[in-house]
């Protein structure tokens, strides 16, 4: 199977690998997927919270390249996006940005998932009812 | 010099070597007849070249030449051992008793028996890949026919012990088949000696031309007989009828005949790499060997780094060094190495997991350039994975509720 330009480019170089701190009122942390599956994700995101904006994004990732580079894509349209921006990010929108082929669409929904969960922490945490999404469809 | 790709997927074919294609040149062109054209030349040169062939192929394996049935590969034996010995033998039994580490063409062969009215038992490994030999006899009743047992596995290298699997046949009157694709030509195979009745094994594993493999079929104590799978002109003592494929034949003679004299260097060295390759590769923290070191082929190791996926790994270097993963991305089926979880692991180490196939050909200055390249891309990876992240900070990842999929 041949990786797209963009895949080889966030594996060689990801952007914003990392760890905020859990702890934080400001930080939200999404954990999706399960080593079982071949793919764990981890997606956080720090916000300004005077006006929602995404001051920070970090993610690790266990999993196959595709994985690495949705997470590590992900993070990087995380980043000065406010909240509800991003809320609007949409897995297909990485699948064509990355170039993914149909074996590798789950990992665009983990990644999407990632988000919601991450920004559904941030919002527990700071009293806010979390988001009800609907369950992905490729689960 | 260090020539970039290098190759250690070994197992799944081998480069074929220089002598045999120089062997198989003439029969292209030169000699094109076809081996059944018993009235001219051309027919004569052909026959005498599969004859001399199959005498190669017969030596290895300590046969008589008669036993050889030339196939298209190892699949097509195993298919021809395993249906032709249910329908050969229908009146005697239905039962054939096999492993759950088979290669799919055994596997998938028994499946389709048991959709015939056959009845298979699959053997559980124990965490070296080795099945319970009280078990295989406990396994055995009046109606079973056949125990078909892989010599040597194709994902972990653990060879089977075989001559005791025989003994059991043996003494309870049942046939022993035996898929050697990974043994033949890597390790002494000898049908005598093991006690074999059937075997499957095929060229490309052994430095010799796709397309082209073998079904020895035991002639003499006891006489085994199979039915055919394919009609036609009755080639191969009415085994498998199809016009041979002189030319692979040929080339698979003279790989037999290399391995025949090579074998036995060819291992010494290999194993020696392999076991450098092993460890230097077990330096690395939570790095695990599956299968059997004991017992085990000279040129595979299979393993496994734990907190890191293995197609992600292998896309470190899947440029410039050959491997294959356990890992479910790689194959079609989102689903890790049956194998490897026959063994026990867990679907995290299975995806964890490369697959190492050293040959005559690999040179230590490729496993040095390996062992630098999958430790570094080792170390990158955990740097970016969240479960060693976790394992680190001293987090039991089995008492986490993962959001599985």
């Amino acid at each position: 199977m041949a990786y797209s330009e963009k895949v080889i480019d966030h594996y060689q170089n990801p952007k914003n690998v990392g760890t905020l701190d859990k702890a934080s009122k400001n930080v939200g942390t999404g954990l999706v997927g399960a080593p079982e599956c071949g793919d764990v994700m981890r997606l956080q995101i720090e916000v300004n919270p005077e006006n929602g904006m995404i001051t920070d994004a970090k993610f690790k990732t266990f999993g196959c390249g595709s994985a690495i580079a949705s997470s590590s894509l992900a993070t990087e349209w995380l980043k000065g996006k406010s909240v509800d921006e991003a809320l609007k990010i949409d897995n297909m929108t990485i699948v064509e940005e990355l170039n993914l082929p149909p074996v590798k669409i789950h990992c665009s929904v983990l990644a999407e998932d990632a988000i919601k969960a991450a920004i559904n922490d941030y919002r527990e945490k700071n009293g806010m009812e979390k988001i009800k999404f609907e369950e992905s469809v490729i689960h | 010099m260090l020539k970039l790709p290098i190759y250690l997927d070994n197992n799944a074919t081998t480069p074929m070597d220089l002598r045999v294609l120089e062997a198989m040149t003439p029969y292209f062109m030169q000699h094109f007849g076809n081996a059944a054209s018993r009235n001219h030349p051309f027919g004569w040169a052909a026959e005498e070249a599969v004859d001399y062939a199959r005498e190669q192929v017969a030596k290895l394996i300590g046969a008589d030449p008669k036993e050889i049935i030339f196939t298209s590969g190892a699949t097509e034996a195993d298919n021809l051992a395993l249906k032709g010995v249910f329908e050969m033998y229908a009146s005697k039994g239905n039962h054939i008793i096999t492993v759950t580490t088979e290669h799919k063409a055994v596997l998938d062969t028994c499946k389709h028996i048991e959709k015939q009215g056959g009845e298979v038992t699959y053997l559980e490994v124990n965490n070296e890949g080795l099945i319970d030999l009280s078990a295989l006899e406990a396994a055995i009743k009046p109606s079973t026919i056949l125990i078909a047992v892989m010599y040597a596995n194709n994902e972990i290298g653990t060879v089977m012990p075989i001559r005791e699997i025989s003994q059991i046949a043996r003494k309870n009157g049942v046939l022993l088949f035996t898929d050697a694709t990974q043994a033949v030509g890597k390790i002494p195979v000898d049908v005598n000696k093991d006690g074999i009745d059937l075997m499957a094994f095929t060229a490309h594993k052994m430095y010799g031309p796709k397309g082209v493999g073998a079904l020895y079929v035991r002639r003499k104590n006891p006489r085994v007989k199979v039915t055919a799978q394919m009609d036609g002109g009755g080639h191969e003592r009415g085994m498998r009828s199809g016009t041979l494929n002189v030319t692979g034949i040929v080339g698979f003679g003279k790989a037999c005949e290399l391995c025949m004299q090579e074998m036995e260097a060819d291992a010494k060295r290999i194993s020696v790499l392999r076991d450098k390759l092993q460890t230097a590769l077990m330096q690395i923290e939570e790095a695990y060997v599956n299968g059997s070191q004991e017992h085990r082929l000279p040129h595979v190791a299979n393993i496994s780094f734990k907190h890191v996926e293995g197609e992600g790994l292998l896309m470190g270097f899947n440029k410039n060094i050959a491997l294959s993963s356990g890992s479910a991305c790689t194959s079609a089926s989102l689903e890790p190495s049956y194998v490897l979880k026959a063994l026990g692991l867990g679907d995290d180490l299975a995806h964890s997991s490369l697959r190492f196939g050293l040959s005559r050909f690999t040179t230590e200055e490729e496993i040095d350039y390996t062992i630098k390249a999958i430790t570094d891309t080792v170390l990158k990876l955990r740097e970016m994975s969240p479960l060693w992240e976790m394992y680190k900070e001293g987090i039991d990842l089995n008492t986490i509720e993962w959001a599985g999929h």
